[in-house]
């Protein structure tokens, strides 16, 4: 017989809040701690590229961004799908606390791409590339359902609008990029090489296989620090609430 | 989503397979059965723990103080809301559903469904066209329900030209041609003059004793129909 | 078996019915589909002054004018979609009635469709008069809108079901719908470039028409139950 009670413990804000708060130092630190690891490692021990000289360690930050941003958008598509399906507050809540966290790692990854670009490929911006125009539209994806979960503010019926908003999404992100990917094939100016298969040397690709996890736990991190904000927010008023806070400051 | 959908419409189906339709009056909804029923809303608990039950000829009156959630209880029955604490079942012969076939349900709401740009007629024709869609009724019972409830010039005027009390009316007119057995009436008196609630309040009584169900929320006092009271007032938690 | 042909024909009843009534609201208001025609011309010949004497970059430019001038038209236009079932509690009643919300919605979005693409599409020579787009072409580009037009309905009409109980939904609903609308916009360039170059148009067309198979089949889904959730509160 599995034990079932953490699954009907999850509806429980004061139990929730009490679990994050056990788990958040942990998580946080163990964060900070890889990130250091492999930025150091990154940016200070690792060789420079032969073509693109130091320039090229900008991937230790651009890469785990996009990586988990775009994990983070499914992420929250799921907990939409559970808030629709079971109509469980905490995956609403879930669903709240990922969105503006993957706002921002989509805007970090487009922010570095565009500065890493420069050099490069000689421009800021390149329309034809699948990845940077479906990262483009990630962004307002995420910006959309921020901004139409909060029109409601905070009845029920926006927790599902956004729901079905992400899972509306869900469907759209593959054939943005495909649809992209396939005008770029048509188009692709010859002086431009972007979709050149990498061959990324060990030494170089060691750094960023800690620095994706770090992302990866920063991330959970700051989506639990957001879960506490909207618990704190959602049970302002109950007396348990009161007591907790006043026991924080 | 897709379960409130499915569900009736796998029963309609398998019961026109194995039942013949004239029997299928048996399986009419003949209760309402509301166990707990309890509603949040902006983290503030509306009401709690409302029971109560309904045979085939009754009535309930749902009162209350405005806020008290008179209408979120009335949309809650209806099966317009799932935010809802409790379960609500419907009793159709023996056996308790969840959810009601939706063509044994009128719906009421605060804001009635009539358009303004389109005639009395138009009005009613589309909604017999979308609630009875099964049943022969004609241009001419239309016509007719509508000259009952006191609308004779002006069925071929454009609904924006009608007074609040007539277009209350052309809604009210659903009640005349109505086949479903529930009746779910939010404010149906509103805008009314004395003649217009003595004729509804005479419908809902013809209703009641050919062993249909109203549930209603006025905030005129019902002296001619018999109606269970349900004051929301006391399932309203204390604030601690 | 007799009960299921007689559902069968209420199902057929219901959708007619919506169809001919929201036609009927429709042409009571003439601005319902006079106005984007009208939106869609002036944008047509604010973007030709712009162009100035340059006649030349205004040809090679007129793909993507006509495409964004009929998605903001399209867009502008939906906001009003649902909002007068819902104010006025026709909405509820649709909900409510015992036949598939499927159906209704497909109406809904067809008889819109009627009065803010079909007038767009029939313009298509007024259009190519202004922009200097050749005659020759006409039906490839009176096709191509009639598809644009039709996708553009579908998927913007997910963002006006959940924006419609907001009292001010109309730039939440461009906000929404941009995004899901980058393939049709790729894709509708694409097909209208080839069709004015006079290119193979077997690729582009048969994805605008995959694109809107897929709309009409999916976004139905979303809309039931962005409607739903708007008639909660």
């Amino acid at each position: 017989m599995p034990n079932w009670q953490w699954f009907h413990r999850l509806g429980s804000p004061k139990w929730l809040l009490i679990t994050l708060d056990r788990w958040l130092p942990w998580v946080l630190g163990l964060a900070f701690l890889t990130l250091l690891l492999s930025l150091i490692w990154g940016l200070a021990f690792t060789p420079p590229d032969y073509k693109q000289g130091d320039v090229f360690r900008i991937i230790y930050i651009h890469v785990p961004a996009a990586v988990v941003a775009l994990a983070a958008y499914y992420a929250m598509a799921i907990a939409g799908a559970i808030a629709i399906i079971w109509r469980m507050k905490v995956a609403d809540m879930v669903l709240r606390s990922i969105a503006p966290v993957g706002a921002v790692l989509t805007f970090i990854a487009l922010f570095t791409g565009a500065i890493w670009g420069k050099p490069t490929w000689g421009t800021y911006w390149v329309w034809q590339d699948a990845r940077l125009t479906s990262m483009l539209i990630l962004f307002f994806l995420y910006l959309g359902i921020i901004a139409l979960h909060d029109a409601f503010n905070g009845s029920a019926s926006g927790q599902r609008a956004a729901a079905i908003m992400s899972l509306v999404g869900t469907v759209n992100i593959p054939i943005i990029y495909k649809s992209v990917d396939w005008w770029a094939s048509l188009h692709q100016p010859a002086s431009i090489k972007f979709t050149e298969e990498s061959t990324i040397a060990l030494e170089m690709f060691q750094p960023l296989m800690i620095a994706i996890p770090g992302f990866y736990l920063f991330c959970l991190a700051a989506v639990m620090l957001n879960m506490k904000v909207q618990i704190a927010h959602n049970s302002r008023n109950n007396s348990w609430m009161i007591e907790h806070a006043k026991i924080d400051s | 989503m897709f379960a409130d959908d499915f569900q009736p419409t796998v029963r309609r189906s398998l019961l026109s397979i194995l039942i013949d339709p004239i029997n299928k009056q048996l399986s009419a909804v003949n209760g309402l059965v509301l166990d707990g029923i309890g509603c949040q809303k902006a983290y503030r608990q509306l009401f709690s723990g409302v029971t109560v039950s309904l045979r085939a000829g009754q009535g309930l009156h749902v009162a209350g103080s405005n806020g008290s959630g008179k209408t979120t209880l009335l949309k809650i029955i209806a099966g317009l809301s799932n935010d809802y604490q409790g379960s609500i079942g419907w009793r159709c012969s023996d056996e308790l559903n969840h959810v009601i076939d939706k063509s044994d349900l009128l719906y009421l709401g605060h804001l009635t469904g009539v358009k303004s740009l389109l005639t009395p007629l138009e009005n009613l024709s589309w909604w017999v066209s979308l609630c009875l869609p099964a049943y022969p009724i004609g241009s001419d019972e239309i016509t007719q329900a509508l000259q009952q409830i006191g609308l004779n010039s002006e069925l071929n005027t454009p609904c924006h030209f009608l007074s609040a009390g007539q277009q209350r009316r052309v809604a009210l007119a659903r009640l005349l041609l109505s086949q479903q057995r529930v009746w779910i009436l939010d404010e149906p008196f509103t805008a009314l003059d004395h003649l217009g609630i003595s004729q509804i309040e005479n419908c809902i009584k013809r209703h009641q004793s050919s062993g249909g169900m109203v549930i209603m929320t006025s905030h005129q006092v019902v002296s001619n129909v018999e109606l269970i009271n349900l004051n929301l007032a006391d399932y309203q938690q204390r604030p601690n | 078996m007799l009960v299921s042909a007689n559902e069968n024909f209420s199902s057929y009843r219901v959708f007619t019915a919506i169809l001919f009534r929201d036609l009927t609201v429709y042409f009571r208001y003439r601005g319902s589909w006079i106005n984007p025609l009208f939106f869609i011309l002036v944008v047509i010949t604010l973007f030709s002054l712009g162009f100035g004497a340059d006649s030349q970059a205004l040809r090679v430019y007129s793909p993507s004018i006509i495409w964004v001038t009929a998605l903001l038209a399209v867009l502008l236009s939906l906001d009003s979609l649902f909002k007068t079932d819902f104010d006025d509690g026709s909405l509820e009643q649709l909900i409510l009635s015992s036949q598939s919300l499927y159906l209704s919605v497909l109406a809904k979005i067809l008889a819109h469709w009627f009065v803010t693409g079909l007038p767009i599409v029939l313009a298509t020579p007024l259009i190519s008069l202004i922009l200097g787009v050749s005659f020759e072409v006409l039906p490839e580009v009176s096709l191509g809108l009639l598809l644009g037009t039709g996708i553009l309905s579908f998927i913007g009409a997910i963002g006006a079901s959940l924006t419609v109980s907001l009292a001010s939904g109309g730039l939440l609903l461009s906000l929404l719908s941009m995004p899901l609308y980058v393939p049709a916009m790729i894709f509708g360039v694409q097909y209208l470039q080839d069709a004015i170059a006079g290119w193979p148009l077997v690729p582009s067309l048969s994805m605008l028409i995959g694109l809107l198979l897929a709309a009409v089949v999916l976004s139905p889904l979303a809309i039931m139950a962005g409607l739903k959730l708007s008639v909660e509160a």
